[in-house]
């Protein structure tokens, strides 16, 4: 990168936090004028809270990451405070503050790994035991006495007065690992048979491990969601890593099969399907798991193209509005273009995330990078896709977006190792601000 | 690596555009289709409340329901207010987002939420004008001072009373109790709406069905205003004779039909005319004339009325709705043909208004006033013009014949036999000083150890120049404050004079 570039990247980055802080207040005061006719008598508050967060994780970037890509932070600043205008607009303000609160630890989580995480190579040290720990938090809530369900998926665990999704956190290591591990046995996975590149029987071995742990996740956690990110995200990784079109296929039919077992094995998962093939049938109309999605079909047909305004529409007859539901609560309130205009955000800030694999020219940080992208990129189209009702339902959170602490907070610790992967090292001794 | 990573990028831009087809799918072209869908009644519902509802208005302009702004906070912007309360429910009917519409509510939906074809052009030039859409107003035939005075006069008994116009049809005033408030179901909370609607179908009485029109009764004697019409149209006159025995033994059975009280008709004399029969209310004498005439003619006769045709206990709803009414109607009903052949001393009964003959004092005063209007019975008229929101006249509605009931001649004499049911029969608390009444008694058994249903139906002004302008049917439940003792005449006559009297005065 030449100098004139890195030396216009800090501002161009405050230039466009600025946007993004007037886009999210715009957005709070919007909803007030929409919900009860007047802005919010503590809007300067707001604005200067999330201002101060936003610029002190500018200095952070700007301090600990001279260089850093300056498009992520802006984004996700962004469509956290779009998130948090509409989460005021569907929920008691209470709950609406204590979400603000968790927007604010999400940044401090971002300032956090940037002086943790000095240089992400480091990370490729510790492979297994990143691992391993991945895999605990992923399996945390089967624990007996910290796990718990909530509305039949078994995600939280409560360690002291700390409740929390493991699995949010547990995937970004396991990204982590799969970064590492793939990195380092490359060379053997290359190695495939015949013109498709089926691989070797003795190399599927990690491939049916991940197929496997899945399928745990599914069998004992119910959680349809995490379960297809991490596959997906895996056979993902390793296809990139290893060049072989043989693991997607292999991935492939994996998926297949495993999807198969879950809907023959699993009532939720037959279920989740019947909602999506029959949500708008009469007969079913009162039914909660058809009627969501019929819900969520009629707001997003009221939002229409232009919506009916921040406020102004109907979004809280969504069933769970502000969590799964909250990208139809926009598109009826800023109809399709809004819809449209979120989603360019994400695929915006996925586009950053690979560009920034790219530029990278070590394997580890080319698949760290890809893998967290990735991350991010499959759960936003689950849910979008899920919510429009072009799959069946899976319910997980709009990234950064939907209601929910852990989400929020694990979103901004890949959006911070993004930032660190962009940026190189930091040796704080000599090249610091300070 | 770097070739592999290019290409996800292109596989997850790919997955968005599905994503985004999907939308402009969903939110653009097949948006109409889904916000129509049956199950999107919440949502309708939202969009119903957004424009503002045209008024129910009388003809002197007394608002009976307008659209109001909702309060804040409200998922709605406009809220239904019945300024007038109860005195107006069963006119207006409710308008409820949780139970939907009743009443004018319900019938003249289209033209009050502006949906309406003859509302084109209002909507229309709104729409040029940059103004919101807005609803028509629909302006009805009751007199609300009538309407006030038929509460008073029917106070304190539980009934109902309804007053016609003969020559229009038009409902001059239509009141029942306990009556109801259509505020409770319109406005407030969901929590307030779904309790008030819990109380009133909860209720005993009944609030929500109004007794004048939507319930059905045994008529009793005032049902001998159809079988005379029925002897007089088969060529029989007012001084035709009958044998005057003290009971009547029915064909077939050992049975007994009695007079009220056990009396013995006309002073015990062995022959009775029609006139004395109908004056003095003698149900030998009527039961009879039933039996004399057949199933078929009294059939005939009251379908001209506008009863409809049951056939008990098989069917005892109409097939056909004979009369519509914008108020929602059960149709008056007396049995087909048919039924009397399997039980033939029955057509004595039914001949008497009882047995399975039903009525409302809607049915009743539809029934005077055709004898009120030379024979001709038209159709209750309750709406008479809808407004747009600028005022102009969108649609007027015609008086419109139902048919004729009797001839002329024939409502000349029954008027005669009414006339002297008042002046000299049984009807004698309903004279007038200065209005000539014609009217009917009567009393008409409820149920074990009940007391009887009174009945008064008549019209006024009767038999001099001027055409009657005001038909009036009172029933009176459970004999009134009078109980047992009660009868038509003691009762339910009183209430239809003083009704007869507000509005001639």
């Amino acid at each position: 990168m030449s100098a004139v570039a890195t030396r216009s990247r800090p501002r161009t980055g405050l230039l466009l936090l600025l946007v993004s802080l007037v886009v999210s207040v715009a957005a709070y005061a919007m909803v007030g004028l929409g919900l009860r006719a007047g802005v919010p008598g503590n809007v300067v508050v707001y604005g200067l809270t999330l201002g101060g967060a936003y610029l002190l994780a500018w200095g952070a970037v700007r301090w600990t990451a001279p260089g850093a890509d300056p498009v992520l932070l802006p984004i996700a600043a962004m469509l956290g405070g779009l998130g948090l205008a509409m989460i005021y607009r569907l929920l008691p303000v209470d709950i609406a503050d204590a979400q603000v609160l968790w927007l604010l630890i999400g940044l401090a989580a971002f300032v956090l790994t940037l002086l943790l995480v000095r240089d992400d190579r480091r990370l490729d040290a510790y492979t297994y035991t990143i691992g391993l720990l991945g895999l605990l938090l992923l399996l945390l809530p089967v624990v007996p006495g910290v796990g718990y369900s909530i509305n039949g998926a078994r995600l939280w665990a409560r360690i002291g007065p700390l409740s929390f999704q493991p699995a949010e956190f547990g995937k970004i290591l396991i990204v982590i690992f799969l970064a590492s591990y793939l990195s380092a046995k490359r060379e053997l996975l290359e190695a495939g048979i015949g013109r498709l590149g089926l691989p070797r029987a003795k190399d599927l071995g990690p491939l049916l491990l991940a197929w496997s742990a899945s399928l745990a996740v599914l069998f004992l956690e119910r959680d349809l969601g995490a379960s297809l990110l991490f596959f997906g995200v895996f056979v993902v990784m390793i296809w990139v890593a290893s060049g072989r079109v043989g693991y997607l296929i292999v991935g492939g039919v994996l998926f297949a099969a495993g999807a198969l077992i879950g809907y023959l094995a699993i009532s939720h998962v037959q279920a989740r399907v019947a909602y999506w093939l029959h949500a708008l049938e009469p007969a079913n109309v009162n039914d909660f798991g058809y009627g969501q999605l019929a819900q969520s079909w009629f707001a997003l047909a009221s939002g229409g193209l232009v919506g009916t305004g921040l406020g102004r529409g109907s979004p809280d007859l969504i069933p769970f509005p502000a969590s799964d539901f909250i990208l139809s609560a926009f598109g009826e309130e800023l109809g399709m273009l809004g819809t449209a205009a979120i989603l360019l955000l994400f695929v915006g800030l996925i586009g950053r995330g690979l560009r920034i694999a790219l530029d990278r020219n070590d394997a580890f940080g080319r698949l760290l990078a890809t893998g967290l992208t990735m991350t991010i990129a499959l759960q936003t189209f689950t849910i979008a896709a899920g919510v429009t009702r072009l799959i069946p339902l899976t319910g997980v959170p709009l990234p950064l977006v939907s209601y929910g602490g852990s989400s929020r907070v694990a979103t901004f610790i890949m959006i911070g190792l993004l930032v660190r992967i962009s940026a190189g090292p930091w040796e704080p001794r000599r090249g610091g601000a300070g | 690596m770097e070739q592999r990573i290019r290409r996800l990028g292109i596989a997850i831009v790919a997955l968005f555009a599905l994503v985004f087809a999907q939308l402009a799918y969903v939110q653009v072209f097949a948006a109409d289709d889904i916000k129509n869908h049956p199950a999107n009644f919440s949502r309708q519902l939202i969009a119903e409340y957004d424009i503002e509802r045209g008024k129910i208005l009388t003809a002197d302009g007394m608002i009976l329901a307008r659209s109001v702004p909702a309060p804040e906070g409200s998922r709605y912007r406009f809220v239904r207010r019945y300024p007038q309360g109860d005195l107006f429910g069963y006119v207006t009917g409710y308008y409820s987002r949780i139970y939907g519409r009743t009443a004018l509510e319900r019938s003249m939906n289209d033209y009050l939420s502006g949906e309406a074809p003859e509302l084109a052009i209002s909507t229309f030039t709104d729409l040029f004008l940059g103004r919101e859409k807005r609803g028509g107003s629909v302006i009805v035939t009751i007199d609300p001072a009538l309407q006030q005075a038929a509460r008073d006069a029917l106070v304190p008994n539980e009934g109902a009373v309804v007053a016609i116009d003969p020559r229009t049809g038009d409902i001059l005033a239509l009141h029942a109790t306990p009556g109801f408030d259509p505020n409770l179901l319109s406005s407030g909370t969901d929590a307030q709406i779904r309790d008030a609607w819990r109380q009133l179908n909860d209720d005993p009485e009944k609030p929500l069905l109004g007794l004048s029109h939507q319930e059905l009764f045994l008529p009793g004697s005032s049902f001998k205003i159809v079988t005379a019409s029925a002897a007089l149209e088969d060529g029989f006159g007012p001084d035709s004779v009958w044998p005057n025995p003290h009971r009547l033994q029915l064909p077939l059975t050992n049975e007994e039909l009695q007079n009220f009280g056990d009396d013995h008709c006309n002073g015990g004399s062995s022959q009775i005319t029609l006139a004395e029969a109908f004056e003095e209310s003698c149900n030998v004498t009527f039961a009879e004339i039933g039996l004399e005439l057949g199933a078929e003619k009294m059939a005939a006769q009251a379908r001209e009325y506008g009863l409809c045709a049951t056939f008990p206990p098989e069917r005892t709803t109409c097939e056909e709705q004979l009369i519509r009414f914008d108020l929602g109607f059960a149709n008056g009903r007396f049995p087909e043909p048919a039924y009397f052949e399997r039980n033939d001393p029955l057509l004595a009964f039914s001949a008497i208004g009882l047995d399975n003959d039903l009525v409302n004092p809607l049915s009743m005063a539809l029934i005077a006033s055709a004898v009120a209007n030379d024979g001709v019975l038209m159709r209750p008229r309750i709406v008479t013009q809808v407004r747009d929101a600028q005022g102009r006249v969108a649609r007027e509605v015609a008086p419109e014949r139902f048919g004729d009931a009797i001839s002329a001649a024939s409502a000349r004499a029954l008027t005669d036999m009414m006339i002297a049911v008042v002046n000299e029969g049984t009807g004698f608390r309903a004279q007038l000083p200065g209005i000539q009444v014609a009217g009917k008694t009567g009393t008409a058994t409820n149920g074990e150890g009940r007391p009887p249903n009174a009945w008064f139906t008549a019209f006024a002004p009767a038999g001099s120049q001027p055409a009657p302008e005001i038909a009036v049917s009172v029933i009176v439940l459970d004999g009134g404050d009078l109980g047992s003792e009660a009868t038509g005449g003691q009762v339910a006559a009183p209430i239809a004079a003083s009704v007869i009297q507000a509005y001639l005065r």
